[in-house]
């Protein structure tokens, strides 16, 4: 029960750091923060007691295979890190030009300009 | 390995602790290699809870995490943050926080969620049992990625490939018009 409870500080970190900074680059980072714990959260549903990777090879018996990790959630969380990934790129290329354009990371100045 | 759960416990602390460090740090730089070494100790628990091939995943992203966010914060001649407090944040964070203990006390408490450690296993079981006879793979995750999902995979490689997509539009120099407007004068 305490693994949840820990995954849920990680998130609550997170969306601290998205709604609390004024920084975008901080922004980014909670965001990032608020990815890994959702991540963890449901491998850690996955996980059985004394279990083995999912990678059946010539030893494995049908007593092993009950063994098994949940492979469901690892292959959908394989998609989520890549997503993850793709989202971060497109964040922070967003910022680079927002940077260029107003010479500033401070939110509360980008969004005070008016064009 | 039967019993994971003291490292686990002491990776989660170190990674609650790394990304304490990352929100509050006033360098912008020494908060994107904490949350990298967050990253890098989420790898290390993947590993330790039997996904292999999600450890591998999440070190090759986090080499990539940090090689895009340092591109994007050393722009900046000076990295330093000035601090401040926002009391509405830390109260809804906290508001969201007690949300998330209400409702996770509500379906670990009475809705027959599984415990830690104990899966439900109810659609997994057919693909363990049928994966290797049905599509000759012997990883079951990549059987189900690439057999029994794999419209999944379609998806993810179509969201990857427009973010790329947008980054590329949105980072480059010169636009269509200006060239044109080039070759005109």
């Amino acid at each position: 029960m305490t693994v949840y409870f820990l995954c849920a500080v990680l998130l609550t970190m997170g969306l601290y750091c998205l709604v609390a900074k004024k920084n975008i680059v901080k922004k980014i980072i909670g965001v990032v923060i608020m990815d890994y714990a959702v991540n963890l959260y449901l491998i850690i549903i996955g996980y059985k007691k004394g279990g083995v990777a999912p990678i059946i090879d010539k030893t494995t018996n049908p007593e092993l295979l009950e063994r098994f990790v949940d492979p469901l959630p690892q292959a959908l969380v394989l998609t989520s890190i890549v997503i993850g990934l793709g989202v971060l790129a497109l964040m922070v290329s967003m910022v680079i030009r927002l940077y260029e354009k107003h010479g500033t990371f401070d939110m509360s100045q980008i969004s005070k300009l008016r064009g | 390995m039967e019993n994971i759960a003291p490292q686990l416990y002491t990776l989660l602390v170190f990674m609650v602790i790394g990304s304490i460090v990352a929100v509050e740090t006033k360098n912008l730089l020494s908060a994107v290699i904490s949350v990298s070494a967050v990253g890098f100790a989420l790898s290390v628990a993947f590993l330790l809870m039997g996904a292999p091939d999600i450890a591998i995943t999440q070190l090759v992203v986090e080499v990539l995490v940090l090689i895009i966010l340092i591109r994007g914060t050393i722009l900046l001649d000076n990295t330093a943050v000035e601090t401040h407090t926002d009391t509405l944040a830390v109260v809804a964070s906290l508001v969201f926080f007690g949300l998330l203990l209400g409702f996770g006390a509500m379906i670990f408490g009475s809705r027959g969620f599984p415990e830690f450690g104990e899966p439900l296993m109810r659609v997994s079981r057919v693909y363990v049992q049928t994966g290797l006879p049905a599509t000759y793979a012997a990883n079951i995750v990549t059987s189900i990625i690439l057999d029994f999902r794999a419209y999944d995979t379609l998806g993810e490689a179509s969201v990857l490939f427009a973010s790329v997509l947008g980054a590329l539009a949105l980072l480059r120099k010169d636009g269509k018009v200006k060239r044109e407007e080039e070759a005109a004068a």
